[in-house]
């Protein structure tokens, strides 16, 4: 395996084929108002790998992921999964936003939001059936949540709605799962629990790409990090990737001696 | 009378509304449960209002066309169209102008509602068609209802029942999580769009029996009243289907026992009564449930504050702390401890040790994490990790 740097462009050359990859990118521009949050990026996530997205904040990494899923409208940019059309591959890639954006006092049990990661398969009118209930509460059980499944999802703490919401995407049986944020403001063993459950995934084969803020964390966690701030930085092994030299020109000043020293 | 009324016997007529009020009652509940939960209650009012120039403007074309302009058919359909003109409007402005949507909706409200008065005005003064009757759509009524009339609102009613059924999971999904659902593919903007078009529906054929001024009552009172009840979606559901329907059914007899009682004020007003009691009586989020609890909890956090000063020879001030520790038998009136309260006092001081213990070990941090001052260690630890506990604790100290 060879670095990918960014040429003057921005625009990265592809580590695999994008016929591949579960998730590329082409050109990906997000912009609110005037000022582009994503400009004109091109990632090819590698199969089978897990995958940090990093960059300082503002850099536009929950946004290179709700556009790549179309949960916010690209201003232009191309997405494919597999080398086909996002939207013949929905079934094969699960979701997990943050926590923060719902509403935890909605009228639900813990397996009632779990199960939503099977109204795919249900459709309109599919009754839940025994083996539904069966494949939620296996999924509660991987992340560790399985005593808790009667509970109000309000009576949660915060990292056990993370881990909920990370059982309702277990649930869909994806291929390629892409999580927002999944370690922000979780609790120590909430952290490992997920990331436990994140290396089995990989185990198995499957595709993880997680936007991640903790720098620390990263060369234990994942395979390869994707450096972002607005225009795509660098994507590769976290041993070439995620180096001083690359974080310097994503973070600019704002990079602490010590977290480049954990980098390195 | 009201209870002939309630028992359906003021003949054919009155049972026809009530038993189509009951019906359109549990659509609306059932619908407006979703919006509800989505947080986008307020639109049916912009709808709602919305429907008004539309109920004018149709009569003046089926007059036009030389009807006398009251066949209901024509009347929703004219509102339908107005109705669909306002949400376009709201979702329009709240999407493409920095405008938020509850701004929108007042905009829209209001302004439709003014042009539908201005039409109104203008076809009283207008000599042909048979004006008279159609104000009472601002307010509803069940005077002088046909067969017909019944039959769409009944149909009608049942349509959108069935609609709402049958999408509840994609409604839940977006009420719930709408960046996950686009995530899962769905669309999002269409699955929202019928959820509008359902409140749409039950406003135009709730406009003859509730009224358009009334009718977001109907679509929210029931479900928030639900909410009280219950923790689940599909709970909420059955409920606000049962309250809206006991609220149409109840408003809509009772008005059709005097010849001019408004219908949807009455029945707005049965579905406020069962909101109230939802409010104060339900167990877990009602009112008296709450206050209960937390009397119970200050109780709790009084003796066991108590306990800890005898153990420790402190005096207590707190006029409530003595108070329940008197009617506990802890203190006698004198304010010096019984012998139960120095056992008891004795008992906190151990558990509140053995606590302090167990927080200052961080092998232990799973377990000091449900500290909360009050629940004691031992329905927490096994008899064995007590004893564990207990050989670290040193010394015991003399209270």
């Amino acid at each position: 395996m060879h670095l990918e740097l960014a040429s003057r462009d921005g625009h990265i050359e592809p580590a695999e084929g994008i016929s591949q990859s579960p998730l590329a990118v082409r050109g990906l521009t997000v912009s609110y108002g005037e000022k582009p949050a994503v400009f004109s990026v091109d990632a090819t996530f590698a199969p089978g790998a897990m995958t940090a997205i990093v960059g300082p904040n503002g850099a536009g990494k929950s946004t290179l992921l709700k556009a790549a899923l179309g949960i916010v409208q690209p201003l232009s940019g191309r997405v494919t999964c597999w080398g086909r059309p996002l939207h013949t591959q929905r079934h094969r890639l699960a979701y997990v936003p943050q926590r923060a954006s719902v509403d935890w006092d909605f009228p639900a049990r813990v397996r009632d939001v779990v199960l939503m990661g099977l109204y795919r398969e249900l459709g309109l009118l599919g009754r839940v059936r025994a083996r539904h209930v069966e494949t939620a509460m296996a999924c509660l059980s991987r992340v560790g949540m399985e005593g808790f499944a009667d509970r109000q999802i309000g009576q949660l703490s915060g990292g056990q709605q993370q881990r909920v919401f990370l059982a309702r995407a277990l649930a869909e049986g994806a291929d390629l799962y892409l999580l927002d944020e999944p370690f922000a403001g979780v609790d120590v063993a909430t952290e490992k629990a997920i990331i436990g459950v994140l290396k089995d995934l990989r185990e198995q084969g499957r595709t993880v790409v997680a936007v991640h803020h903790d720098l620390s964390t990263v060369p234990d966690y994942f395979d390869r990090a994707f450096v972002i701030n607005t225009r795509a930085i660098a994507e590769g092994p976290v041993a070439q990737a995620f180096v001083p030299e690359i974080l310097q020109e994503a973070y600019g000043g704002r990079l602490a001696g010590a977290q480049i020293g954990a980098a390195g | 009378m009201i209870w002939d009324a309630l028992t359906l016997q003021l003949g054919y007529n009155a049972t026809l509304v009530t038993i189509g009020a009951a019906l359109l009652g549990i659509a609306a509940g059932v619908t407006g449960t979703f919006l509800f939960l989505g947080k986008r209650a307020l639109v049916s009012d912009a709808i709602s209002h919305a429907t008004l120039p539309g109920v004018g403007l149709a009569f003046m074309v089926m007059v036009a066309l030389g009807g006398d302009g009251r066949a209901l058919p024509g009347l929703l359909a004219g509102s339908a169209l107005s109705a669909g003109a306002g949400l376009v409007c709201v979702s329009w402005l709240s999407r493409r102008t920095r405008l938020a949507e509850d701004a929108a909706i007042g905009a829209v409200l209001s302004v439709f509602f003014g042009l539908g008065v201005v039409v109104l005005t203008v076809i009283q003064s207008m000599s042909a068609g048979r004006q008279a009757g159609l104000e009472t759509f601002l307010l509803g009524a069940t005077a002088g209802m046909l067969w017909n009339d019944a039959v769409v609102i009944a149909t009608g009613g049942a349509l959108v029942l069935l609609l709402a059924l049958l999408l509840r999971r994609p409604m839940t999904l977006a009420a719930f999580d709408p960046e996950y659902a686009v995530g899962t593919g769905m669309n999002l903007r269409r699955v929202e769009l019928a959820m509008m078009g359902l409140a749409l529906a039950i406003t135009v054929v709730g406009l003859k029996i509730v009224g358009l001024i009334l009718i977001v009552a109907l679509l929210i009172i029931p479900a928030v009243a639900a909410r009280f009840w219950t923790n689940r979606v599909g709970g909420v559901v059955l409920i606000a289907g049962a309250l809206g329907g006991a609220s149409g059914y109840a408003g809509a007899a009772l008005s059709a026992t005097a010849p001019n009682l408004p219908t949807g004020p009455i029945i707005v007003l049965a579905a406020f009564a069962l909101f109230l009691l939802s409010l104060l009586a339900a167990p877990g989020r009602g009112v008296l449930a709450a206050v209960l609890r937390h009397l119970r909890f200050q109780r709790r956090v009084h003796l066991r504050q108590g306990l800890l000063a005898l153990a420790q020879g402190q005096p207590i001030y707190e006029p409530l702390t003595l108070r329940l520790m008197r009617r506990a038998g802890l203190v006698r009136a004198d304010g010096v401890a019984t012998e139960k309260g120095r056992a008891r006092a004795a008992k906190a001081l151990l558990d509140e040790r053995r606590w302090a213990l167990l927080r200052s070990d961080p092998r232990q941090e799973t377990a000091a994490a449900r500290y909360d001052g009050l629940t004691p260690l031992d329905t927490l630890l096994t008899p064995d990790q007590i004893v564990e506990l207990d050989r670290n604790l040193g010394p015991r100290t003399a209270p």
